[in-house]
């Protein structure tokens, strides 16, 4: 039987990805670890071996297809003296077979379904008339934030775990060591807690660092510094040291890898004084409140999510595009109850709002984009308006964002409320790996709905 | 302050080979613990003295040394008064080694240390008053009373703290490194740390880092033979702190820090290898605290007898006195003076920590952040 080369998942969150090249030709013969093509993802360029032996019988994706699927066949390998013809499908049609007959077709559905809006993300609410804007994804946003200000400012430099050469582990740094040389972006050895320190003197010192961490989860190491070292000192100094730092990467769960790299680490750095914790939803804020990060005198906590690096969103195209901290955004205006989310969980909550308005429920939904300083006014004014409130957050229930909104709602517009306020958030056990479990786990729209409808009553 | 690079290799390795000859007896146990201090600090007095400082030097050393022994006692005084609360840790017996390694030093060249911070502060220029008001908690203090004994900083004299968690300052001090090589202003840091935080991890990851960057530090372990109340050798599996660089590649010695002359001869080696561009380097001070690790410490860990000796027969500022009297000729009028001087600048520390007001309570809210749009550095 001929087989179906597919469009391989080069990393857990891939969806698609561009055929960049094939390196061999139809009729030539192959053999297993042959390099039979070049697929660029979203992350990196990487090589498509052949796994069976005979004859690259037939192309079927052409070189320099882009938004090319997740399994869907690029090409078919015939055994030696076997009929090619035959087998051959031309792609899109043979995606249902192929897709059907994996294991994690579910899988696959279910990230269509909640990580995606259902609705045009109303990013540009916000933005002021008339401004132009360009679509960028969230991960060229942040690369040109720091870009940007690296241009502005010769003491803003990059650093950390393969930040340079191999141009990021999410690419977000793509391109910076080419413009601005090894002495401003920095590779580092794994070393979190030694690098991160050695951020805070640099800072100390005079210079902006912006230290990325692979992922937040590896922040733990480091987190000393960040707290005792970082956030402490312009206290402990009486004003004397201030720690303009930037530390950045993605939080949160990505897709797939379990307790030990999902963690939302939202609300621990949000509970810290002298700390700034910034996590943006849109490319637009990722890339105004990045450079309102870099250039601010404090320590900045700015996390990102891994999901959303690949998203598009209109960005202004104006030339100093600045965003600022600690400034939540009505993403969509709505009457009856308040919605508040951040980051990926805003999917969720757009998603919902839109539902709702399906059954006559207007949902106001709130961006927090700054989670310390927390923009209570802003939630406290809406929640006057609407008299109820549902907090959408990936990250545990207990001592999390949510419980701290809840509190600031009561203190501040117990009079007002219909209804008490609703968390819904990441179940309190540790991520689980398996498919189904990881999803039962996270918050979904659904579960939004469900909580807007009975504080609606409905 | 010139530059020693040619000498700096040959030294160090010369420095390697008698540390491996001395260490080759292996691991000392646990029981002989309690005599080893002396009995270490026996072996390491260099048969050789280490060469002479002139008459100015000699006394410019006496004074910091004195007045750093004296603003520690006034402190611990104090503290038993209930005039400073908290944590204080004392210096008393380590004097020559941040007195030393700042004559080695040059205007720009920055300093970090950890708790143990007061006699750091003093060597920079600091104010006693200043230091003091802040062990008191006033308003006139470094941190305008809201750091304490452990936290003081003043970038006008580049002392750049006063870190409360044991090994934090190492990575903050190459970091402070890292930004004297990116904007290429020849300074070197200093990055001092006690025995017991040389087993922290964070200074392996940092020696990894200052050394393959070439970083402008020098790494001095202050090796007083007690982490809290664990010895040395109940607490290091290698005790020769000299040789923790080793897989690093950064080279490494062990000083009399005891003898001011030793210290600022092996100082001033390991601070023009850093700013000639070679990297760090490390330089194991072996010392002695004479009093406990902190003001509740009773150091029923070590013998009395134990103390006594090292206070008797290596004090460093005895033995500086004793060069003053006799080689460079000095009175014990002179040094009278220089002694009521000392008196005289710590208790007007004493008297304007006692009196100075407290912070005003609106300091609660002040220094968390500052405004973000700030100025830009």
């Amino acid at each position: 039987m001929p087989t179906d080369v597919l469009m391989p998942a080069l990393s857990p969150t891939m969806e698609e990805g561009k055929l960049s090249r094939w390196l061999k030709k139809e009729g030539d013969a192959v053999k297993s670890g042959d390099v039979i093509a070049e697929i660029e993802t979203d992350k990196a360029t990487m090589e498509v071996e052949a796994v069976d032996e005979g004859v690259l019988a037939r192309i079927l994706v052409p070189e320099g297809a882009e938004g090319v699927k997740v399994n869907t066949p690029i090409a078919v390998i015939a055994a030696e003296g076997e009929d090619a013809s035959a087998a051959a499908t031309p792609a899109g049609t043979a995606k249902a077979e192929t897709t059907a007959a994996k294991p994690d077709a579910g899988e696959a559905a279910r990230d269509e379904a909640p990580r995606r809006p259902a609705a045009p993300v109303q990013a540009d609410m916000e933005l002021p008339e008339g401004v132009k804007t360009v679509s960028m994804t969230v991960r060229e946003a942040l690369r040109d934030a720091m870009a940007e200000e690296m241009r502005l400012n010769e003491n803003v430099f990059v650093m950390g775990e393969e930040v340079a050469e191999y141009q990021g582990a999410y690419k977000v740094t793509q391109g910076l060591l080419q413009e601005f040389g090894a002495r401003r972006v920095v590779d580092t050895p794994i070393t979190e807690h030694g690098f991160a320190g050695l951020g805070v003197g640099a800072a100390f010192a005079g210079l902006r660092p912006v230290v990325e961490f692979m992922t937040f989860n590896f922040a733990m190491q480091a987190i000393d510094h960040i707290i005792n070292s970082a956030a402490k000192t312009l206290y402990m100094s009486g004003g004397q040291i201030s720690c303009p730092i930037v530390f950045r990467g993605p939080n949160g769960a990505a897709s797939r890898v379990a307790a030990q790299h999902s963690q939302d680490y939202s609300s621990w750095y949000s509970h810290v004084p002298g700390l700034t914790v910034i996590a943006p939803f849109t490319a637009a804020d990722a890339k105004g409140l990045l450079k309102a990060a870099i250039r601010s005198p404090n320590p900045v906590v700015f996390l990102e999510n891994e999901i959303l690096y690949g998203q598009s969103f209109p960005v202004p195209d104006v030339e100093d595009w600045i965003v600022p901290i600690g400034k939540a955004r009505i993403a969509r205006p709505g009457e009856h109850v308040t919605i508040v989310a951040w980051s990926h969980a805003m999917f969720h909550a757009l998603e919902a709002a839109e539902t709702l308005a399906g059954d006559g429920i207007e949902a106001e939904v709130i961006d927090l984009r700054t989670l310390r300083p927390l923009d209570a006014e802003t939630i406290v004014e809406s929640v006057r308006k609407t008299g109820r409130c549902v907090v959408v957050e990936e990250g545990w229930p207990q001592a999390g964002m949510g419980a701290e909104i809840s509190a600031r709602i009561m203190e501040e517009a117990f009079d007002y409320l219909d209804a008490p306020v609703t968390r819904v958030s990441g179940k309190d056990v540790p991520m689980p790996y398996a498919a189904n479990l990881e999803k039962l786990a996270l918050p979904s729209a659904a579960e939004v709905v469900e909580a807007a409808r009975a504080v609606c009553y409905r | 302050m010139t530059k020693k690079p040619a000498s700096a290799s040959s030294s160090a390795n010369a420095t390697a080979a008698r540390s491996t000859a001395r260490t080759r007896g292996g691991r000392r146990a646990p029981a002989t613990a309690r005599k080893t201090a002396e009995a270490d600090m026996a072996a390491d007095v260099k048969t050789a003295s280490p060469p002479a400082l002139s008459r100015e030097e000699e006394l410019e050393a006496y004074r910091v040394m004195l007045l750093i022994r004296r603003f520690e006692e006034k402190a611990g005084q104090m503290y038993g008064m209930g005039l400073i609360g908290g944590f204080c840790h004392l210096y008393i017996g380590q004097e020559a080694v941040v007195v030393g390694m700042h004559m080695a030093t040059k205007e720009g060249d920055q300093n970090i240390t950890g708790y143990r911070d007061h006699g750091h502060m003093l060597v920079m220029g600091m104010d006693p008053k200043g230091v003091m008001a802040e062990l008191t908690g006033r308003r006139g203090g470094y941190s305008r009373g809201k750091g304490g004994s452990m936290h003081m900083f003043s970038t006008e004299k580049k002392f750049y703290g006063g870190h409360g968690i044991v090994g934090a300052q190492v990575p903050i001090g190459a970091g402070i490194a890292f930004a004297n090589r990116y904007q290429n202003n020849g300074a070197v840091c200093l990055a001092y740390f006690g025995d017991g935080a040389a087993n922290q991890g964070q200074v392996y990851e940092t020696f990894n880092m200052a050394e393959l960057w070439k970083l402008p530090v020098v790494f001095i372990i202050e090796n007083n033979r007690y982490a809290m109340g664990t010895a040395v050798s109940r607490a290091s599996a290698q005790t020769d702190f000299s040789k923790r660089g080793v897989s690093f590649n950064i080279p490494g010695e062990q000083v009399d820090g005891m003898d001011i002359r030793a210290v600022k001869e092996a100082g001033e080696r390991a601070v023009a290898w850093a700013r000639d561009g070679k990297g760090p380097y490390i330089l194991e001070m072996q010392t002695y605290r004479y009093r406990g690790h902190s003001m509740s410490d009773p150091a029923k860990y070590r013998t009395r007898d134990e103390v006594e000796k090292m206070r008797t027969e290596h004090d460093a500022i005895e033995q500086a006195r004793q060069r003053l009297l006799g080689e460079h000729g000095l009175s014990e009028d002179e040094l009278k003076k220089v002694d009521a001087d000392i008196r005289r600048i710590v208790n007007e520390a004493a008297d304007f920590a006692t009196h100075d007001p407290e912070p005003d309570p609106s300091e609660l809210w002040t220094d968390v952040t500052l405004p973000h749009d700030g100025p830009r550095a």
